[in-house]
């Protein structure tokens, strides 16, 4: 690949993932500096600068290709999920990473990029256009991606298996259904969530009850809602400043440098941060949607909604337990949380949306 | 057409697989996304506008409670003195476990209640309804309690603990001057609520009684606080600020410890009363009060028995009887009946009635205490022998106004406005008073009863020492008080002629010295005067049906001062159930002689152990007294 198509890359997009990315590692290092993650910023700015290569490659690559070969990446990642149950490092009581050399890595972070072009293969493969999708296509899809999420829930690991919803409701909606078939679906759900959360863990119930009433159980499942939120008030208008960051600091705030870095960011840059930062992401998602739009194909777009999509339902979960707003369901936030699978499969991702990019020329 | 060969090339490296369709029909979809972006972008940045924005100080105070861990400095209350600078009441050092509010865990609270001897129910009702950050939850803890709160307070297993060092009010043992030093309490939650208390705040130590009520402000100090930055793990990081506790200032009092002591231990297993004062400016040298109580009982929380106890007794012990007991006079009063009638003229020193062990009045046989009669009797032994007749003749020839209104010069029915709190007000009937009190006329037959100290004129120990000490003092009523350095007020003077003052004094003096009722209470070489009483129960509203199974003997009064020209001390003994005044005379001597023995040693440069204390079988009398009460004899 030359120059062309180094030039037609998504630019806007880069460089507000870099703007991102960097702030992260700012935001790492500053809320780890004298903590027992010491060091953790270098780390992150590896996993950055790699995922810029495995992003470029991705593009270069392309979808396309990928998509052909869908089959085997799923029995890939559905392998390593195994994998990971049977040797996987057992962290907090749940088996999420396996050790890969000096890495260790997290299968079920890509397992999102498989499905994203996993269910976009499908609806191109199977659905012809400007029709909705039948009650069997659904079955299908519902076990394409429910399967893997059945792996990753019993690991488990509920937030991440969570994320893979987004990627078969964004398919789904832009292949099309009938009115009839959303209001079945809806009516379904709506008996069958509580009886979902009747199998749910009692941790992973007192999670999604405490962010409603952390002050019932303060110093158990609630303390970190409660936490997060006196650090994001703690900021105020301005922010308290990497100094005078108490919550962060002296170490109320629980991993402020994984999932709860926005509470750490906010802590210390305050609303007027917090708001720069929420309009970087909102632009990432917007250039995602705009690559969407001017795909060449119904892949492309399928490929680009499903990583909008995605990256909206991390934003949203993320932030809104930091808020408060949300129940503590433990994934990261895109580009800024620090962690090697993460940030490398939202670079990957990003890959998948220039990819898009790239070909959105040619007819 | 470069950008075509690029873009065909790039084609050619993908398989043939998918449609070749337009996917801009779904440009509705994708706006539909757009929209719910901006909805999701709005709802976010709208929860850290409600966080940062609408209510940032509650999230800074709550960063600021878990960043800094505050430590109480308990600032100890001042001590109370005697006149000498020797400790009444002092401060111990102890300990107190303290539970910080943020961290408490419910599901410790019964093991640290077994593992301290609380009362699981109480300590959680305690917690719920005190509201401040910190709550102290024991005090005065034991060795094993402090090991026990060591061994667990590292934030693996009881986080919410942290010790403190506080003082403990150390009152004399035996409930030794209890009644004036009164005792400290929590403040309750009335006191708060009254705009007195409004520097208080909930847990505070405050008096509740005697000195330590008067002088609250005064003794208490200004707490300090040590502030500590401090990890999620409760480690220390750095010191910041530390506010150090400013001590309370210590109480100086007119109270003569050898004279408490002696006068405690002359009443020592009786009920009643005895105050010693200064006539020459009221301060209060002695006073005590029986059966007492033991203070030391009410620092920190009360056992709920004890205080039952306590308010069940039917003696009253919690009652200052030097001040609160209303008790009918008896032949104390007739000192001021006899001034009455000479300042008035109704007598004079020659006057005699006679007395055939009785005399009617108004169609009433009133009785003398001498069945078989004093025979013709003048004033001097009229007091002498406190005989009764005469005092109905002086009573009827005087009226009760005019006996009232000398009365009221002397005090009678007045508080005598002393440092303490809750005295209660004597009685001195009137016509107007009778009118007042019960719209009825006053029958000239109740003034005969009134003229021996019966009837309804009734005083406390003090305002009878107040009075009495005043005629000695030749018509100067100085306001009785017990702090130090204070100028003495002056209540009222009398404007009397002195001749009339020095004969009842003369009578007074005749009493002790002259084989009077109150032989008991002479001193060699000191001239004492003084005044029997004894009152009859039947008058006596205060006890009348508390003490409904004890004897109704007469109280025995006694009122003794010395020395006869210039008087320096008068003191009161208050003997329940005492039966005769002379009963009550030999305690009022006791502490006459001690302040005697005292001064004659100050002046010869010896040890202030008195004579008496000597004589009583306490060589180091205070300090047994203070370390643990024991019988005396």
């Amino acid at each position: 690949m030359g120059y062309r198509a180094f030039k037609e890359l998504d630019w806007p997009l880069i460089i507000v993932t870099l703007i991102l990315s960097g702030l992260g590692i700012l935001q790492v290092y500053s809320a780890t500096n004298g903590t027992k993650w010491d060091g953790a910023w270098e780390k992150q700015i590896i996993w950055v600068l790699t995922g810029l290569v495995m992003m470029w490659a991705t593009a270069v690559i392309g979808y396309q290709t990928l998509m052909a070969q869908v089959l085997y990446l799923y029995a890939g990642v559905i392998g390593l999920l195994f994998a990971t149950t049977f040797i996987g490092n057992k962290v907090f009581g749940s088996t999420r990473w396996i050790k890969i050399g000096g890495f260790t890595l997290q299968p079920s972070e890509f397992v999102k990029i498989v499905l994203i072009l996993a269910v976009a293969r499908y609806l191109i493969e199977f659905v012809r256009p400007a029709t909705t999708l039948t009650w069997g296509d659904l079955a299908k899809l519902g076990i394409m991606v429910g399967f893997p999420m059945a792996l990753v829930m019993k690991q488990p690991d509920l937030g991440t298996s969570l994320t893979y919803i987004p990627i078969l409701v964004s398919g789904v909606l832009m292949a099309g259904l009938r009115w009839k078939q959303i209001f079945i679906i809806t009516s379904v759900l709506v008996v069958a969530l509580p009886i979902g959360y009747h199998f749910l863990k009692p941790y992973q119930k007192d999670r999604l009850v405490s962010f409603k009433y952390p002050d019932r159980d303060p110093k158990g499942t609630g303390f970190q809602v409660i936490q997060s939120r006196i650090a994001v008030g703690n900021g105020g208008m301005w922010g308290r400043g990497a100094k005078d960051s108490s919550q962060t600091h002296l170490g109320f705030l629980p991993v402020p440098h994984t999932d709860f870095i926005f509470s750490s960011f906010a802590e210390e840059h305050g609303f007027v941060g917090i708001v720069i930062a929420l309009v970087l992401y909102f632009l990432l998602i917007m250039q995602v949607v705009q690559n969407a739009q001017t795909a060449n194909d119904r892949a492309g777009l399928y490929v680009c909604m499903g990583v909008a999509a995605l990256l909206l339902f991390h934003v949203l979960v993320n932030v809104g337990m930091v808020v408060g707003k949300m129940p503590i369901t433990g994934i990261p936030l895109p580009l800024m949380s620090s962690g090697g699978s993460n940030t490398w499969s939202v670079f990957l991702m990003l890959g998948l949306v220039n990819g898009v990019r790239l070909r959105r020329f040619v007819n | 057409m470069a950008q075509d060969n690029e873009s065909r090339r790039l084609q050619s490296s993908a398989p043939q697989i998918a449609y070749r369709d337009d996917p801009r029909d779904a440009a509705g979809k994708i706006a539909i996304f757009q929209y719910a972006t901006v909805l999701v972008f709005v709802f976010l940045v709208s929860g850290f506008w409600q966080l940062q924005v609408q209510d940032p100080e509650r999230y800074s105070e709550a960063a600021e409670r878990n960043r800094i861990k505050s430590t109480p400095l308990l600032a100890p209350r001042g001590k109370i003195l005697d006149r000498d600078g020797r400790v009444i009441v002092d401060n111990r050092t102890s300990y107190s476990l303290l539970l910080n509010r943020d961290q408490i865990k419910w599901e410790h609270l019964p093991a640290i209640s077994s593992a301290l001897q609380l009362d699981y129910g109480d300590l959680t009702a305690h917690i719920r309804r005190d509201t401040r950050p910190q709550i102290i939850i024991k005090d005065q803890l034991s060795r094993d309690d402090i090991a026990w709160i060591e061994a667990h307070q590292d934030e693996s297993a009881y986080p919410e603990m942290q010790l403190i060092k506080s003082w403990r009010r150390q009152y004399p043992q035996g409930g030794f001057a209890a009644h004036v030093t009164g005792y400290v309490g929590e403040i309750s939650e009335t006191e708060l609520d009254l705009p007195q208390f409004s520097d208080y705040r909930q847990g505070d130590i405050i008096g509740k009684d005697g000195l330590e009520k008067q002088y609250d402000k005064t003794l208490r100090g200004v707490d300090g606080q040590q502030r500590v930055q401090v990890d999620n793990l409760g480690h220390e990081r750095q010191m910041e600020t530390t506010q150090d506790a400013t001590n309370g200032k210590d109480l100086e009092t007119t109270l003569d410890l050898d004279l408490q002591s002696v006068a405690e231990l002359a009443m020592d297993g009786k009920h009643g009363a005895v105050v010693a004062l200064d006539p020459r400016n009221g301060e209060v040298l002695a006073m005590m009060s029986a059966p007492s109580f033991d203070p030391n009982k009410f620092t920190g929380r009360i056992s709920r028995t004890d205080w039952n106890q306590l308010m069940t007794d039917p003696f009253k012990p919690l009652l200052n009887r030097a001040i609160q007991a209303e008790f009918a006079p008896g032949s104390t009063f007739k000192p001021i009946v006899a001034l009455a009638g000479l300042e008035t003229g109704v007598i004079d020193e020659d006057t005699e009635f006679h007395c055939s062990g009785g005399a009617s009045f108004y169609g009433n046989y009133y009785r003398c205490w001498k069945k078989t009669g004093h025979g013709n009797i003048s004033l001097h032994r009229a007091i002498e022998q406190s005989c009764d007749v005469f005092f109905y003749n002086v009573a009827n020839k005087l009226g009760i106004d005019r006996l009232a209104e000398y009365a009221d010069i002397a005090g009678i029915g007045h508080k005598t406005g002393i440092d303490l709190p809750n005295e209660r007000e004597s009685t001195m009937p009137s016509t107007k008073w009778k009118l007042h009190l019960s719209r009825e006329k006053w029958y000239v037959g109740e003034t005969i009863s009134v003229g021996i100290g019966q009837g309804a004129v009734t005083v406390s120990p003090l305002e009878l020492a107040a009075a009495i000490g005043g005629i000695a003092d030749r018509g100067k009523w100085y306001q009785p008080h017990l702090i130090a350095g204070v100028t003495p007020t002056l209540s009222r003077t009398g404007h009397f002629n002195p001749e009339n003052i020095e004969r009842v004094v003369s009578g007074m003096y005749a009493v002790v010295n002259e084989g009077g009722t109150g032989r008991m209470a002479a001193l060699p070489g000191i001239k004492v005067c003084g005044k029997t009483g004894t009152s009859q129960l039947a008058s006596n509203k205060f006890l009348k049906g508390t003490a409904a199974g004890r004897a109704m003997k007469d109280n025995a009064w006694f009122v003794g001062y010395a020395p006869e020209e210039a008087p320096e001390i008068v003191v009161v003994a208050l003997f329940e159930n005492g039966e005769h005044g002379d009963r009550a005379s030999w305690i009022v001597r006791d502490v006459l002689k001690a302040y005697f023995d005292k001064k004659e040693r100050k002046a010869k440069g010896l040890e202030l152990q008195t004579e008496i204390q000597q004589h009583l079988g306490a060589t180091n009398l205070l300090a047994t007294h203070l370390v643990e009460p024991r019988p005396l004899r």
